[in-house]
């Protein structure tokens, strides 16, 4: 895609929301990018760093979200223009920066942009970024579709310059992985030099904001001047070209909405042809709103929907403008015209403007429907999802999980954030009990482990990616080893970011743009710090079974280093360790005195019951030639060889 | 701009799949192409679990005139792709009407519960009522299979999307194609993405 995000202006491309928002910041002018890898987040950075070179850029992945944060925010301070991208539980880590920033200030653009995921799509939860815009005072921009996303990508530096503080442009799922048509503007010429005018008082930077320490020290004066600025940026809002109004002079019904709901919106009306009776109000600066734009259109009628997800944040906020309109009546999460978990769609939009206007809607022909609903139950089996065929996970979870039996105290995994989180599944032999935020399963354990003056006789095991590891899961082993808690760590090393597509980590000698990169070993990192450290392949089930068995048994804080590349990483994807073969006279199949351990059980796709025959038989487009299968079963049916 | 026609505007099309088939590229290849021809298109997809064995699907929408949602509204699908024939029921109950046009990879790929034997995966007969009952105008294609015997599974995709223009008469040409293959391709892999292509042209289609 390098090509295309740098092609000229005036052409037009079909873009992903995030390279969108990518190619906004190149027409920017954005110098310096970081970031931490989260979906739906991650095809921001990446698209830069594949541009880093031809644009002159510094492009890193940070080692987490806070530290992203600051690099991006030291360009700034050195006045280039920098850019942050995480996903929505990101904003979490990197809030107690974010607060002190949004107090100090910023002096090259700085734009924040978390991408939230409603429904939780890829998450374990459906947290809203767009309250810390509100919580630390800074303005909030919401792009509508892919156009708007580079545009308003592009404007939201200019905004930074012009309040000096930073901006926060948020995205959501269905914008920054979708794609749309996005015509392009000019690529502006690259140069300019950093500098950190950092003379002068505590106060300098009050009368002059390129210069003087950035320390929002007094701090009342520091914080009335941040509301100054957030003033200003409200002032600019009452004629931003981003909110506009389409419908009726007079709607019957006025729905205000922001984000990827304003498509659904727009698609609500047309399927339910109302387009004569409802009007949108389309907002693209959502925090603060500007309150002379928006009574203007609040007092076309007194009935307002808000559509948004996934609380009723907009809605909060119109409404304490509306609140001396007179008798408004409003539609939205509160009342429970649409929920306030889970994502919306065209549909929830229409069947909430269809009960508030009194009319019906169905979308197919009810004979249809009911034919629909029962074949989907009996036509398409519920399908889990799992481990990649050949993932390394599946066996290090086979031995964990044999482990945990045979110790036979009920010992627990604590997990953590990566594609070794399904197993809480049963595709991971729902090993996982406990599952937080970044670094949670070490801190967990951590804790569990310091009960057992309290009684608590079972074992902690935790486990974390490599990329976890870094993230957060390092200060969690300090804390155990320093506590002298009681626990196993496992890291899951697979030698990348798996989940989120292989971007690379502080363990690996390669960064973001591909150059070379200090690699960090985890082994002696851990050493290091004092925790007993093992390392095994998680493809030798029994050795790995026996190691956690004996770590189980020992005293201290022990750590377990899995080593294995992800099945999909470029290094193995398409290529086949062993050649697999089912010997179907050994198969002893129901029979056998397992029952089926290999597809009942272990269940990797690549292994398929043949019901008819009555033996397993490997599927060849699926198996990805690991060769763990072999060691599962028992009667020693399936055999490996190597491939050549 | 209007120099194409489309049978409808939005026209709906939803490719879908399991996880690690190729859905987002199949997708986002028959975009690329749709676009060449100045068309809008919208494409919504999730990727998160595109990885690992679950149900994905990619809606887009083409049109002359607007960027529409992401999400196509229910029983709205024109077309339906799929390149797992179980996932074609599913997503039919769901975005399908009695004109919604199928095409379905006659290939299985077995969900985890129907490993462990805790649900059951239906025949081929069933399968063919249970599309025929969700809409009449249903084609299978034993695509996989074909692209087996060229070398490479993958290219059963490209077989679906050719297929698929060419029965739902969308403004797409071979030239589209193989402007697409040959500049994001090595020549190997782009002749044979062309071959497929042809393939499916010749023996899916119908005169
Ligand atoms: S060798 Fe066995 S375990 Fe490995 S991918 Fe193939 S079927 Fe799965
Ligand atoms: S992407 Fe890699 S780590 Fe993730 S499930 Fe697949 S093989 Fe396992």
């Amino acid at each position: 895609m390098s090509s295309t995000v740098i092609d000229k202006a005036g052409s037009r491309h079909l873009l992903m929301g995030n390279e969108a928002i990518a190619r906004g910041a190149l027409e920017a002018g954005v110098r310096v990018a970081a970031g931490y890898p989260g979906t739906p987040s991650s095809e921001i950075i990446e698209t830069l760093a594949a541009v880093a070179g031809e644009r002159d850029l510094y492009v890193e992945w940070s080692v987490n979200e806070k530290v992203a944060l600051e690099v991006a925010a030291a360009a700034s301070f050195a006045g280039l223009r920098s850019l942050c991208a995480m996903k929505q539980n990101g904003v979490n880590v990197a809030s107690d920066f974010l607060l002190h920033l949004a107090g100090s200030g910023t002096r090259g653009g700085m734009v924040l942009v978390p991408c939230d995921d409603p429904g939780a799509l890829s998450s374990i939860n459906e947290g809203e970024s767009r309250h810390f815009a509100r919580m630390v005072e800074i303005p909030l921009l919401e792009p509508g579709d892919f156009q708007e996303a580079k545009d308003m990508l592009c404007w939201a530096f200019t905004l930074s310059e012009e309040i000096r503080n930073l901006v926060m442009v948020r995205s959501v799922t269905r914008l920054s992985h979708a794609s749309g048509s996005v015509t392009f503007g000019d690529l502006p010429e690259v140069g300019g030099r950093a500098a950190f005018d950092c003379r002068g008082t505590l106060l300098e930077t009050l009368s002059d904001p390129l210069r003087g320490p950035l320390i929002p020290f007094p701090v009342p004066v520091h914080h009335a001047r941040q509301q100054q600025k957030l003033a200003r940026a409200v002032a600019l809002f009452e004629s931003s070209p981003f909110n506009g109004y389409d419908g009726p002079e007079h709607p019957e019904l006025l729905i205000v909405t922001s984000s990827i709901c304003s498509l659904y919106s727009r698609e609500a009306v047309h399927l339910l042809g109302v387009g004569d009776r409802v009007g949108i109000l389309k907002l693209g600066t959502t925090w603060p709103l500007p309150p002379k734009f928006m009574r203007s259109h609040l007092r076309r009628c007194g009935r307002v929907l808000v559509v948004e997800e996934v609380i009723p944040f907009l809605e909060e906020n119109v409404k304490i403008l509306a609140a001396d309109l007179g008798p408004w009546t409003f539609f939205g999460k509160m009342d429970g015209s649409l929920l306030s978990a889970g994502e919306l769609n065209p549909d929830r939009v229409a069947a909430a403007v269809a009960q508030i206007l009194g009319i019906s809607y169905r979308p197919v022909p009810e004979a249809y429907a009911a034919r629909a609903g029962k074949l989907a139950e009996t036509g398409a089996p519920a399908r889990e999802i799992t481990f990649c065929a050949g993932c390394p996970h599946r066996a290090s979870f086979w031995s964990i999980h044999g482990a945990l039996q045979l110790d036979g105290r009920q010992g627990f995994v604590c997990g953590d954030i990566g594609c070794y989180s399904l197993a809480m599944l049963p595709c991971g032999f729902s090993a996982l009990k406990t599952l937080h935020a970044m670094g949670s399963g070490a801190g967990l354990a951590s804790g569990f482990g310091k009960l057992r003056d309290f009684g608590l006789q079972q074992p902690a095991l935790a486990v974390c990616g490599d990329s976890t590891f870094f993230h957060a899961v390092l200060p969690a082993l300090v804390n155990a080893v320093h506590n002298r808690s009681n626990l196993t760590l496992v890291v899951l090393d697979n030698s990348g970011t798996a989940m989120t597509g292989f971007q690379p980590h502080p363990g690996l000698p390669v960064d973001a743009m591909g150059d070379i990169a200090a690699g960090i070993d985890i082994v002696s990192l851990c050493r290091s710090v004092g925790a007993d450290v093992h390392v095994c392949d998680p493809f030798d089930l029994r050795r790995t079974r026996d190691k956690l068995l004996q770590l189980l048994a020992t005293e201290g804080t022990k750590v377990l280093v899995l080593k294995q590349i992800c099945a999909l990483s470029p290094e193995k994807k398409g290529k086949k360790r062993f050649r697999m073969s089912v010997d179907a006279d050994k198969c002893l199949g129901q029979a056998c005195g397992c029952n089926r351990l290999c597809t009942r059980v272990f269940m990797c796709p690549g292994l398929i019951w043949d019901a008819r025959r009555g033996v397993s038989e490997i599927d060849e487009v699926i198996c990805a030639g690991c060769g763990v299968c072999a060691d599962i079963c028992p009667a020693g049916a399936i055999a490996k060889e190597e491939a050549v | 701009m209007q120099a194409y026609e489309l049978p409808q505007d939005p026209f709906n099309v939803i490719i879908t799949g399991v996880g690690g088939q190729g859905n987002v590229m199949a997708s986002r290849m028959l975009g690329d192409m749709l676009s060449r021809r100045g068309l809008l298109v919208t494409i919504g997809e999730t990727f998160g679990a595109s990885q690992r064995g679950g149900s994905v699907m990619s809606h887009l929408r083409i049109s002359h005139t607007a960027t529409w949602s992401p999400q196509i509204p229910a029983g709205r699908a024109h077309v339906v792709v799929a390149l797992e024939p179980t996932e074609a029921v599913r997503v039919l109950a769901a975005y399908g009407n009695p004109e919604t046009i199928a095409l379905c990879n006659t290939r299985p790929i077995y969900p985890v519960g129907v490993l462990s034997g805790a649900s059951a995966y239906p025949s081929p007969a069933e399968l063919r009522e249970a599309v025929g009952a969700l809409t009449a105008q249903a084609w299978f294609l034993d695509a996989t299979d074909r692209a087996l015997e060229m070398g490479n599974p993958i290219l059963g995709n490209i077989m679906m999307i050719s297929a698929l223009t060419a029965l739902a008469a969308l403004p797409v040409e071979r030239d589209d194609f193989e402007a697409i293959v040959t500049r994001t391709l090595p020549a190997d892999k782009a002749a044979a993405n062309l071959a497929a292509w042809d393939f499916a042209r010749r023996h899916f289609v119908c005169p």
